[in-house]
Formats: C-alpha cells, sequence, structure tokens
C-alpha cells in the first residue's frame, strides 16, 4: 500500500499525468460549451474516449514501465515480492490517469449531462484506460528493448482501434448473404474498444437507426442485460491481461 | 263582396304559412326545459334546411341518422356520448353541417368502422369547431366529395393500435378541404385512400400509433403547411401521382422504422420548403420517379434522404442538410437523380471566384452509409475510428460510391428556405 501511495504521488507530480489532465479538460470543455445539443457533446467525447484515451494510456504505461525498471530493480533487491511490486505499478498508474480521465472528463459530463450515456461514457473511459494500461504492461514486460516495447504497444492500440474493426467489416462484406448478426455481436465482444463504444451508442437515441435489421443488436446489447454483459466484458478485459503480464514478469529473467 | 274578401283573406294566409315554410326553421334541443330533449327526435320534426340548435348538455344518444339536409350547430360546447355502443351520426344526405359539438365514445368493433361522424355518398358536407374524444375513427367520409373538415380537435384514447381508428379517414372521395385540425392519439391522424384534388393544410397530427398522414392511391392532392410530429411511423404517401407538399414541419419521427416522409410509388410531385428535423429517416424514396426536392431543409436527421435504386428522374436542388449523421444513403451503384445547388454542411470546398458555388463538386453519399444500406448489421460499427478513415480515404479516391451522385454545385451559405407566400 506504501509501495502504492508512493508511486502514486511520484507519478501524479510528474508532467505528463497534469498535462494529459488539462488536455482532457480542454476537449470537454470546449465540447460542452460550444455545443448545445447533447448528443452531439457525447458523441464527441465518444471518439475522444475510443481513440486517445487508450492511445494515451498505452504509451505512457511503456513508456513509465520503461522509465521506472532501476527503480523496480532496486525494489526487488529489497524484501518485496514480484507480484506486489507489479500490482502496486499498476494500481498507482490506473489511479493516476485514470483519476485524470475522471476528473477531466466523467465529472464535468456528470455534472452538465447526468444521465446513464454520461455515466457509460465515464465507465467505458475508465475501462479502457485501465485495459490499456495492462496491454502495455503486457508488452513492456515482453521485450527488454524500450523501443520494440513502445512498437509493440503502439500495434496492439491501432490493432484494437482500426485494424480489428476494418477485418469486422471484411468478414460482413464476405459473408453478408448469411445471419451473421449473432456472430458479431460475439466478435464485438472480442475487443474491448468496440464494446465500450457500442455500450454508449445502444442507449444512444442513434441506436433507432439500427432499425429491424439490427434487432439482435437493439434487443440484447440495448437491454439491461446487454449493458450488465458489457460491463462484465470489460472487467474480463481488464484483468485477462493484467494477469498475464505478471505471470511473465513472475517468472521473468531480469 | 264579401267572397272577394274571403279568398284575399285565404290568399294572404296561404302566402304567410309558405312563407314560413320557405323560412328555415330552428329547432332548439335541451336538456332543460319542457321542449325537445333529444337531437334524434328533433331530426325527426324538421324539413330541409332548417336548424337545430343544441344547447350544453350531456345527450346520451347514438346511431343517429341524418337523412334530411340540415345544420346542427352546438351552444357551449354540448356533449353527444356514444357510451360505446356503437356510431353516433351518420349522413346520408348533402348539405349538411355539423359543428360547435363535443363527440365522444363511439367504442370499438371489430365488425364495423365505428366513427364520430361517418358520410356516405353524399356531398357538401361541413364539419367544423367539433372535438371528437375517444372515437375508434372520428370523421369518416366515405365517397362523399366536396367535404370541408375544419378547425377540430380529434383526440383518441385506444388500447393498443388494433382497437384504434384513423382521426379523418377518407374513402374514394374528390374536392374535400382539411384544414386546421389538431388530431393526436388516433391510428393514422388523417387517411386518404382513392381521394383527388384535396387539400390538407395547416393541420396538426402528433402522437398518432401510425402515420401522422396516411396517403394511398390519392392523385392531385395538396398538402400545406401541416405539422406532423412524434407520430409511431411519421407520414406515409404511397401509390399516387401530383402531389404537392408545401411548407409542412416533420419533426422528431424516431424509432427503429419511423420516417418523416415515406415516399413509395409516387410520380410526378413536388415537396418544397418543407422542414425535416431529427427524423430517424427524413425522406426515404422507393420507386419514385420525377419528384422535385426544392427548398427543403433537412436537419439532425439520422439520414436526412434514403433514395433506393429504384427511383429514377427525381430532382434534389436548392435544400439545406445540416448535421445529418448521413445526408444522402443509397444502395445501388447506379445514381438517375440530378443534385444541385444544394448546401450541405459538410462540404469542406472553396470557392475561389466568389460566386456563392463551391468549386469543388461534393459526393453527399459516404462509403459507411453505403456499406449500410446493402448490409444493415454494418450500422454497429457507426462511429468507428476505421469507419471515419474509410470515409475520409473514399473523399480522397472514390471507389465505392455511385459516380453519378454528386453535386457539381453546392452552395458556401446556407440557403434561405423561408416559404414566401403566406396561406394556402
Amino acid at each position: 500500500m506504501k509501495l502504492v501511495k508512493y508511486i502514486f504521488f511520484d507519478l501524479v507530480r510528474s508532467r505528463f499525468v497534469f498535462f494529459y489532465f488539462l488536455l482532457l479538460l480542454l476537449f470537454t470543455g470546449t465540447f460542452i460549451l460550444l455545443q448545445d445539443d447533447v448528443s452531439k457533446v457525447q458523441l464527441s467525447l465518444l471518439n475522444i474516449i475510443i481513440l486517445v484515451v487508450p492511445l494515451v494510456s498505452v504509451i505512457f504505461a511503456t513508456i513509465h514501465w520503461y522509465n521506472s525498471a532501476e527503480f523496480i530493480e532496486v525494489l526487488l533487491a529489497q524484501p518485496v515480492s514480484r507480484k506486489r511490486i507489479f500490482i502496486s505499478e499498476f494500481v498507482a498508474l490506473s489511479l493516476a490517469v485514470g483519476g485524470a480521465f475522471i476528473l477531466a472528463t466523467g465529472i464535468p459530463l456528470l455534472i452538465f449531462y447526468p444521465d446513464l450515456v454520461s455515466l457509460l461514457l465515464m465507465i467505458g473511459g475508465f475501462f479502457l484506460t485501465i485495459i490499456f494500461i495492462a496491454l502495455a504492461f503486457w508488452s513492456a514486460v515482453f521485450t527488454r528493448d524500450k523501443a520494440k516495447g513502445i512498437g509493440l504497444s503502439l500495434v496492439l492500440w491501432l490493432y484494437f482501434s482500426l485494424i480489428y474493426d476494418g477485418l469486422v467489416l471484411m468478414l460482413m462484406f464476405n459473408f453478408s448473404d448469411y445471419p451473421i448478426d449473432k456472430i458479431v455481436v460475439v466478435l464485438l465482444s472480442l475487443n474491448p474498444v468496440d464494446v465500450s463504444r457500442v455500450m454508449v451508442l445502444m442507449k444512444m437515441e442513434m441506436s433507432a437507426m439500427l432499425g429491424y435489421s439490427g434487432a439482435v443488436f437493439t434487443d440484447f446489447l440495448g437491454s439491461k442485460v446487454g449493458m450488465i454483459y458489457s460491463i462484465g466484458l470489460l472487467i474480463i478485459w481488464s484483468i485477462v491481461p493484467f494477469f498475464w503480464a505478471l505471470r511473465k514478469f513472475s517468472k521473468k529473467d531480469l | 263582396m264579401v267572397k272577394i274578401i274571403k279568398a284575399a283573406f285565404l290568399i294572404a294566409v296561404l302566402f304567410i304559412a309558405c312563407s314560413f315554410n320557405i323560412e328555415a326553421k330552428q329547432i332548439i334541443v335541451s336538456k332543460s326545459g319542457a321542449g325537445i330533449s333529444s337531437v334524434k327526435t328533433a331530426l325527426t320534426k324538421i324539413a330541409g334546411g332548417d336548424t337545430i340548435i343544441i344547447s350544453a348538455g350531456i345527450y346520451k344518444e347514438h346511431g343517429i341518422k341524418i337523412h334530411t339536409p340540415v345544420t346542427i350547430i352546438g351552444k357551449n360546447f354540448p356533449v353527444i356520448d356514444g357510451e360505446s355502443l356503437g356510431q353516433i351520426f351518420t349522413i346520408d344526405t348533402s348539405n349538411v353541417s355539423i359543428s360547435g359539438l363535443i363527440i365522444q365514445n363511439t367504442g370499438f368493433s371489430s365488425m364495423d368502422d365505428l366513427a364520430g361522424i361517418r358520410t356516405q355518398q353524399v356531398s357538401h358536407i361541413t364539419i367544423s369547431g367539433n372535438k371528437f374524444l375517444n372515437c375508434c375513427y372520428a370523421v369518416f367520409i366515405a365517397a362523399s366529395d366536396y367535404c370541408t373538415i375544419q378547425n377540430n380537435f380529434i383526440k383518441g384514447n385506444p388500447a393498443n393500435q388494433q382497437m384504434a381508428g384513423n382521426g379523418i379517414h377518407g374513402w374514394q372521395s374528390i374536392n374535400c378541404e382539411i384544414n386546421h385540425n389538431e388530431i393526436t392519439g388516433q391510428r393514422d391522424g388523417i387517411y386518404f385512400e382513392f381521394v383527388q384534388g384535396s387539400t390538407i393544410s395547416n393541420n396538426h397530427s402528433y402522437e398518432n400509433m401510425r402515420y401522422g398522414l396516411h396517403f394511398m392511391f390519392n392523385d392531385n392532392n395538396r398538402f400545406v403547411q401541416n405539422l406532423f410530429e412524434n407520430n409511431g411511423s411519421g407520414v406515409a404517401v404511397m401509390f399516387s401521382k401530383n402531389i404537392t407538399m408545401l411548407n409542412n414541419t416533420y419533426r422528431d419521427n424516431w424509432g427503429a422504422s419511423a420516417y418523416g416522409l415515406l415516399l413509395k410509388e409516387i410520380n410526378d410531385s413536388y415537396v418544397l420548403y418543407n422542414h425535416f428535423e431529427k427524423n430517424t429517416a427524413a425522406v426515404y424514396m422507393e420507386g419514385c420517379n420525377r419528384i422535385v426536392f426544392s427548398r427543403n431543409d433537412f436537419i439532425q436527421n439520422g439520414w436526412a434522404i434514403r433514395v433506393q435504386a429504384s427511383c429514377m428522374n427525381n430532382t434534389i436542388a436548392f435544400n439545406n442538410f445540416l448535421g445529418n449523421t448521413f445526408d444522402i444513403a443509397t444502395n445501388g451503384s447506379l445514381s438517375l437523380n440530378v443534385y444541385s445547388g444544394n448546401y450541405w454542411e459538410q462540404y469542406d470546398g472553396y470557392d475561389l471566384n466568389k460566386n456563392g458555388i463551391g468549386d469543388v463538386p461534393f459526393r453527399p453519399v459516404s462509403v459507411f452509409s453505403m456499406f449500410s444500406e446493402n448490409m444493415p448489421e454494418s450500422m454497429v460499427m457507426m462511429r468507428s475510428f476505421c469507419v471515419t478513415l474509410l470515409d475520409k480515404i473514399e473523399k480522397v479516391i472514390p471507389g465505392v460510391i455511385p459516380e453519378d451522385l454528386i453535386d457539381n454545385s453546392p452552395m458556401m451559405k446556407k440557403i434561405n428556405n423561408a416559404y414566401p407566400g403566406s396561406g394556402t
């Protein structure tokens, strides 16, 4: 716990988290002040959340891990278990970056537009932060080379926010003659970015545009069960890469 | 001499009697006093052209049949209550006028279409200033010509769509005027089938279960300055030609199968100066030919216009497209419609010679809208970064979107689409 506190304050003192906080606050402030329509504000913020939040989280977490490599090595010389160090790093980073997000985007959004969509945006953004920090740790543990590690985490970000959707679209295109909507739901569940995007969209007026053909989506993902399902998926998505990275770190020859 | 005087007297009496007959009689129906206290009784005592004045009160009557031309006027809104037992007024003679009544509770029958007022094979009927409450059908005009229905308030309260009727139901009629009515809570606000040469103007049709206005097989009609709001599925106009839609507002028709204006098999028609705001699909066109869309505003709709590939020779010119998710969507690779001189908010070209017309053509269809027309499942990818990127790439190197679906002279500034005329 002491370790979490120490790393957390170290992070908060660093300029990066503060800068990230300011950037998000700027985005949120401009959207809220310049647009009078609720759904427009929420849609613009959705774009930020599925694009900027994962990118910043993944890059910052990777860099942070490499920068604190020596610190971790020193700590390991002390009677502290690897597991504890790893968990402390993860928790402190999540608190700092996720906290910046919630303070800069979540809270203002909930103050100005206190509805379900805003809440879901906040939940989605926070989970994406955690998930991408876990992924960053995984790729940082994967290789000792800093450049390679950052490259890997960038590729992961690119894959989840761009390439994956492209592949799904291609699949839809090729199998459009078959009833693929259930498969699409499964495929979307395999990408945390899509999960949070769809979770928010389903609660917006826009979901009506899915129409009859999207009955599976609106009936399942748009329902209460669907919302719980989405949040459950996000939790699983933050746990799995984390434990995978933890296992790797515990066995790694430093 | 006496004989002459007697004869003169007789003639005078006859004259007076005759003149009494020519002068229309007024009969007062009232719940208080010893006079006539029922509308049905009053109707048995009249000759053609008489007037019945009904005083305030509740008259529990149904199955009132009007066989003689008559003017019925309600004073201080008397209530004619059908007690859910059946149709209230049936008119089977021409030249009848009914005004100032509250007509309520027709009940529901799965055998007959029960109406507040039904007309059958007549002409020149005026129904004005009445309130229809909780009627299955409020006004049902069957094979009746030259009818005027105006200033009525119609509010239905059905349990479900199967038990609901239409507000104003027109069938096989010619030259009718439907003006200034307020219709809500019915199945279709206004339903027209085989009606010709009629005008529907200044009506407010809102929160009806199905369509605000439903139009089937009606040629040569106009609808002007109506407001259609928040109806289950918006407005549907089908299988008609020569329709003029002028200065109407279609608003908040939002839902999985809601359209601002659904056009199916419509030919040679005009859609001018209309205002479409916040509809899932503002205009949906299927099998439509030679329609002119001009000076309309499309604001914050899901789709502004969905043109199926079965439409040809339509003109879409001088409209404003503001803040729609998709401006134009189509499902074919061939476009046989003309797009010209519109203002597209999404247009980001330039105007070097300052003539107000953009120098770069605008393609109003995005790749994603093409995808989603052909495979509706892909709508779930909406707002994905991948989709945004695809749209941007397509703008630079067009490959998927129809070659001819292009506005060669997009406007740089919003067009003022305020309706210049007044009235109808």
